[in-house]
């Protein structure tokens, strides 16, 4: 078996008082979708943070693309890419400068041939002159994940990327994160949205209480609960009846 | 080598903020044009010296202020790139980190020295003149270049802590406010005991009758000494602090 793009052991955060990861252990494959699902305030940003080395954990390890997150930040930077929860976009800039703005920082030849090519992948071209402002929210989406493809990163985080997105800016933009893990790029995603996990990820692993709780496929997730009663109609498990019996939820909708 | 490549891509796309939306360098330099108007054609009549040399009296304090209206844009702009994730894509990307500060600060430096070159011509036609030769004009701009890069780190303070766009500009106000006692606009020898005390203390003073001396082509004297070191004290203080502020933040 090939080493873990991500490895994450006994990884614990808290914010004063509030203990937020309690002992994370997670590994991802390379060049496979991992999502992560988990309540609001489950953890799972301040995981991204940790991994993409935006902040500091208390205790436990994690490693990326085989580099240690706390000792070595500069060589994780350098393999990882990140998709916050805000669109780090400059409005100000157009598409295409924000493109070559990356292109340039990270030191990839031809800033404006890189750029020209993701408009065009992402369907951004005529757009691309246009103010980054002017972007509707699937549109900016789309080239905030752009901007994380430049310099061929091997490891993306993905943190909540369709939320608030159209259905339709939802599927592009699925599309492209499907796209990437077929040319071998390692994608960590957290969502909130069970159907965006079930659709896109090879690999579910839920966050709740500070703990990676269940880790596994779709299949494996839904050989968890008892398999289903015959009586009139069989009626298979969805991902978010599964989930909500993993977490242990009250009720269901 | 990589921090100053990534300094100096990271200017431009500020600067590029700068040129997109020239207004900010306008407004900077609106209001210490509005004083000069005011205090040069309303109560510069009652103030006994004559509009051309009232003119060139104020300059020096009229420069101050516009450095601190130009610096409260710094603290702005570097909220706004905090509210967005522009800012955390840039740290966990490999990009030099002080690279993202510095940018923020050189930029600063650039649409300060515009607008002071903005307010110097507006000065010209109200009738400033000054007898000031290349020498004592580049010391002038090396003092207000100095005083910049020392507002601008203490406007990096607010821009990283504020929690809202007001309360990062707000800063400002009591700068803009402290050329007003100090000999910026009168001598402080008209001043009520402690504010004069206060007046002729305090680093405004110093800048002031310095820059006046160099463009009056006088001696400068210890005036000079005495800013540099106000302006080196807080240039010092106001890093530290913003140095801690963004450790404190960024974590």
């Amino acid at each position: 078996m090939t080493a873990p793009a991500i490895a994450v052991g006994g990884l614990r955060h808290s914010y004063g008082d509030l203990d937020v990861l309690e002992g994370v252990d997670l590994e991802v494959a390379p060049g496979t979708i991992h999502a992560l699902l988990g309540s609001n305030g489950a953890g799972k940003t301040t995981l991204i943070r940790i991994l993409s080395t935006l902040l500091k954990a208390d205790a436990g390890e994690a490693r990326v693309a085989g580099h240690d997150v706390a000792s070595a930040p500069a060589e994780v930077r350098a393999a990882i890419s990140l998709t916050g929860q805000h669109s780090a976009v400059d409005d100000v800039l157009s598409g295409r400068e924000n493109l070559v703005l990356i292109a340039r920082l990270r030191r990839v030849p031809d800033p404006g041939a890189v750029a020209d090519a993701l408009l065009a992948r992402f369907g951004l071209t005529e757009a691309g002159a246009r103010r980054a402002s002017t972007y509707s929210g699937g549109m900016r989406r789309r080239l905030d994940i752009a901007m994380s493809l430049i310099g061929d990163p091997r490891v993306i985080f993905l943190d909540e990327p369709t939320t608030g997105l159209d259905p339709e800016a939802r599927r592009e933009v699925w599309a492209a994160v499907r796209a990437l893990a077929d040319g071998g790029t390692t994608v960590l995603l957290t969502t909130q949205t069970l159907d965006e996990a079930e659709h896109l990820a090879d690999r579910i692993a839920i966050l709740h209480e500070g703990r990676i709780i269940v880790d596994g496929t779709l299949a494996e997730l839904k050989a968890l609960i008892p398999a289903p009663t015959v009586e009139y109609v069989e009626k298979q498990p969805s991902l978010e009846e599964v989930f909500l019996a993993v977490v242990g939820a009250k009720e269901m909708p | 080598m990589t921090a100053i490549a990534d300094t100096a891509i990271l200017t431009g796309r500020s600067l590029r903020h700068i040129t997109r939306s020239p207004d900010t360098i306008i407004t900077t330099a609106l209001m210490p044009i509005a004083f000069l108007l005011l205090f040069v054609y309303v109560l510069g009549g009652a103030i006994d010296a004559g509009a051309d040399r009232y003119a060139t009296y104020l300059l020096p304090g009229i420069l101050v202020i516009t450095i601190a209206s130009s610096v409260s844009y710094t603290a702005f702009r570097l909220f706004v790139d905090l509210q967005g994730g522009i800012f955390e894509r840039f740290h966990s990307m490999p990009v030099a980190r002080p690279a993202v500060l510095w940018a923020h600060v050189l930029t600063s430096l650039v649409a300060t020295l515009v607008s002071l070159g903005v307010v110097v011509l507006a000065a010209l036609a109200m009738g400033f003149r000054s007898s000031a030769g290349l020498g004592a004009w580049l010391a002038t701009a090396g003092i207000l270049a100095f005083l910049t890069l020392a507002l601008t780190w203490l406007a990096i303070l607010p821009g990283l802590t504020a929690t809202t766009v007001e309360g990062a500009s707000a800063f400002a106000y009591p700068l803009i406010l402290l050329p007003f006692v100090s000999s910026a606009f009168v001598p402080t020898e008209t001043m009520p005991g402690p504010v004069r005390w206060f007046a002729e203390n305090q680093p405004v003073t110093a800048v002031v009758d310095s820059v006046r001396a160099l463009l009056a082509g006088e001696p400068v004297g210890a005036d000079l000494a005495v800013a540099l070191a106000w302006i080196a004290g807080i240039l010092v203080v106001a890093y530290a602090l913003a140095k801690a502020a963004y450790r404190r933040r960024i974590g």
